[in-house]
């Protein structure tokens, strides 16, 4: 199949020719508002307003919302660093996630784990994870205990591409298989592990996710810039888990437009070519293809396009006001959330000394 | 009171901790269909099948990380570490993971998870196999660790650990699995930051945690069967929370502390108690605080010669007498 009949047959998957024009142009504000937070947080983290480190998402959108719009009750998320994209994807709000990049207390952890770490259990977001390939025995763990709970539902777990060569990935896999889990890994294939090229990380014989194979596991490479492939492949997961209690691994091809990290100076002009980056904001965009798409379709309008695109910048102003206004996590928080029951004064809470500083 | 070992008592408490609460499953490599490496969870998967007692891979970093990830979702994973040596390879998801993910969420996510198994040197496995990770664990809010010198101890922890809701590091230890001690038959919790007051005394305080403990014990025994000295000795049980107040209590009463570990010497957990001891209790001391550790080398091989590697009662009544 060519690309063109590839990416036709997509959209008329079920799980894409059942959206709405409502729910398609939802997908689209997804993108949007996950590109319009990060340009306002980089913009703010170029003026000093945030620490450490940041890991940009734009570029990749298509591939976060794709996915998290399957998601039904019992359908759970887990991801790396690079987790923004999902956190808003998953329904996190904008006011949260800044405050948290901020560091104050109105953030989502409350200013205490920062980009790589937005956790909102409520919505059956686990995490942001800062150690690669560290999150997928756990994403391993919330498709045990879905199974073990008797329900119907799929963990995705989302890695990157250089996160496939940590051993405790090849681990959960085998265990994934072996104990019929219903588990997805995604990979998110942006091309670069830092600064280190696949080619130059990985042995490949066709894609990543064929390593799969190894351990029984069903797999699929897919387009990752179509949010209609992302949906489709990524629906035909889900269904595994949900009625096969089987495992699945994904890989989407998608590109970054930023470095690794914002700290990271090489990524233009360095290990990858300007001409690079430049092909692929221009032809490859998950935005404007979906966005050109809707218009096809008549779904969507040059103008709704924009009002949607300065909703979304409007928004992610607002939660930079709201960041830089909240307040700052009070010095005594900093020992609040570390013990479960010295929080809540339990018995065992107020049961001998937990903390040693004086 | 009926007389059982270390191991059965163990074992007692996960049999009714299974049953008490649905959530509760045991996993490890060889825990389910060969009984536990130490039979410490023999005939388990007999009587509660294959949903609450699960065999796994030699997978460390996955199986640990998995009941990490379950016990997010609710459930309370106990999970054996045939070694606890073996946590090297489990490292990030214990130190990363189950220790900082409440933190890292603002409270909003917990990890209910039990890792446990034996801690020790003294047998003969080479220097792999004799790790004591426990100082190395405690010097990690948001773990506890907790450590079982007798069986009576072993099963009133290991009930409230697999209660408590953070994550609890528990160290046993292969020499004392066969190791007999009353234990009721009816049920009993053993609070975590409790030290236990094994033996009363006067004139010094001992302080231990695990096997150590019992060589404290053993110590104090002869020092009053030959030294006319009367020691106290107090079992910590739980290292993280820390009984403070019980260890400040005696050692200003006795106004002498010798500590007695298993650990390595450098930032074991008898120098963090050291410091502490020097911090509050200055004025009521009669004598410099000492210790007396594992040997600061790896775990020797050689048979005859590990043995002296670790404390024994003999170099605890020679630090003693340096100062009594």
């Amino acid at each position: 199949m060519d690309t063109a009949t590839k990416s036709t047959a997509h959209a008329l998957a079920p799980i894409n020719k059942s959206l709405t024009p409502e729910a398609k142009i939802q997908l689209l504000r997804e993108m949007l508002r996950i590109r319009r937070f990060e340009q306002r947080a980089l913009n703010e983290y170029t003026r000093g307003k945030m620490g450490g480190f940041m890991h940009l998402y734009i570029g990749q959108e298509s591939v976060a919302v794709g996915a998290c719009s399957l998601m039904g009750d019992d359908d759970h998320v887990i991801t790396a660093y690079r987790c923004h994209g999902h956190a808003l994807a998953v329904g996190m709000s904008m006011n949260e996630c800044m405050a948290e990049l901020y560091g104050k207390a109105t953030g989502c952890s409350k200013g205490k784990g920062g980009s790589m770490h937005f956790f909102a259990p409520d919505k059956n977001y686990w995490g942001g994870h800062g150690i690669v390939g560290g999150q997928t025995p756990l994403g391993l763990g919330l498709a045990y205990g879905l199974k073990y709970k008797g329900l119907k539902g799929a963990a995705m777990c989302f890695l990157g591409d250089g996160a496939v060569n940590q051993g405790c990935f090849y681990e959960s896999l085998n265990m994934a298989a072996l104990f019929e889990l219903p588990v997805i890994y995604i990979i998110e294939n942006n091309g670069y592990s830092m600064g280190t090229s696949l080619e130059r990380s990985s042995v490949v014989k066709d894609c990543l996710a064929q390593r799969g194979e190894a351990f029984c596991v069903e797999w699929a490479q897919a387009n990752g810039e179509d949010i209609y492939e992302v949906r489709a492949v990524t629906q035909r997961a889900i269904e595994r888990a949900h009625k096969e209690s089987k495992p699945t691994i994904l890989e989407f091809d998608t590109y970054r437009y930023y470095g690794h990290s914002v700290a990271d100076s090489k990524h233009k002009g360095g290990y990858r070519s300007e001409e690079e980056i430049e092909t692929y904001k221009r032809d490859h965009d998950p935005i404007q293809l979906f966005k050109k798409r809707l218009i096809e379709e008549g779904v969507l309008t040059e103008a709704q396009f924009e009002e949607i695109s300065d909703a979304a910048k409007a928004e992610a102003e607002a939660s930079a006001q709201f960041a830089e206004e909240s307040p700052l996590p009070s010095d005594a928080s900093i020992f609040e959330d570390v013990y479960f029951e010295v929080d809540r004064q339990t018995e065992a809470g107020r049961t001998g000394k937990h903390f040693f500083n004086d | 009171m009926p007389l059982i070992e270390y191991r059965d008592a163990l074992n007692q408490a996960f049999s009714e901790e299974i049953e008490r609460d649905p959530n509760v499953v045991l996993m490890g490599e060889e825990v389910a269909q060969y009984d536990g490496a130490y039979k410490v969870t023999k005939g388990l998967w007999k009587k509660f099948g294959d949903k609450r007692v699960v065999d796994t891979p030699i997978s460390e970093a996955a199986f640990i990380g998995m009941g990490i990830g379950a016990s997010m979702l609710g459930l309370r994973p106990v999970m054996e570490l045939m070694f606890w040596s073996f946590a090297t390879v489990t490292w990030d998801q214990i130190i990363n993971n189950a220790a900082q993910i409440r933190y890292m969420s603002g409270g909003l996510v917990n990890c209910p998870i039990v890792i446990r198994g034996p801690a020790n040197g003294g047998t003969n496995v080479g220097a792999t196999h004799s790790h004591t990770p426990e100082n190395m664990l405690a010097n990690i809010p948001g773990l506890k660790v907790v450590s079982a010198a007798t069986a009576y101890d072993a099963k009133g922890l290991m009930k409230t650990a697999i209660r408590d809701n953070d994550p609890v590091m528990f160290m046993e230890n292969t020499l004392l699995y066969g190791e007999k001690g009353e234990v009721p038959e009816e049920e009993y919790l053993i609070p975590l930051g409790k030290a236990d007051i094994k033996r009363e005394g006067t004139d010094i305080t001992l302080i231990a945690h695990g096997r150590a403990a019992l060589t404290a014990l053993r110590a104090a025994e002869l020092l009053a069967a030959e030294h006319d000295i009367s020691a106290e000795v107090i079992d910590l049980r739980s290292i993280r929370p820390l009984d403070e107040d019980a260890i400040l209590a005696s050692v200003r009463k006795t106004h002498r502390a010798v500590l007695v570990d298993e650990n390595k010497p450098f930032c074991g957990v008898s120098a963090q108690i050291a410091s502490m001891l020097q911090e509050k209790c200055f004025d009521d001391l009669d004598a410099p605080i000492l210790r007396v550790t594992a040997l600061d080398a790896p775990a020797i091989y050689s048979p005859r010669v590990e043995s002296k590697q670790l404390p024994n009662p003999q170099d605890v009544i020679r630090k003693v007498l340096s100062i009594c």
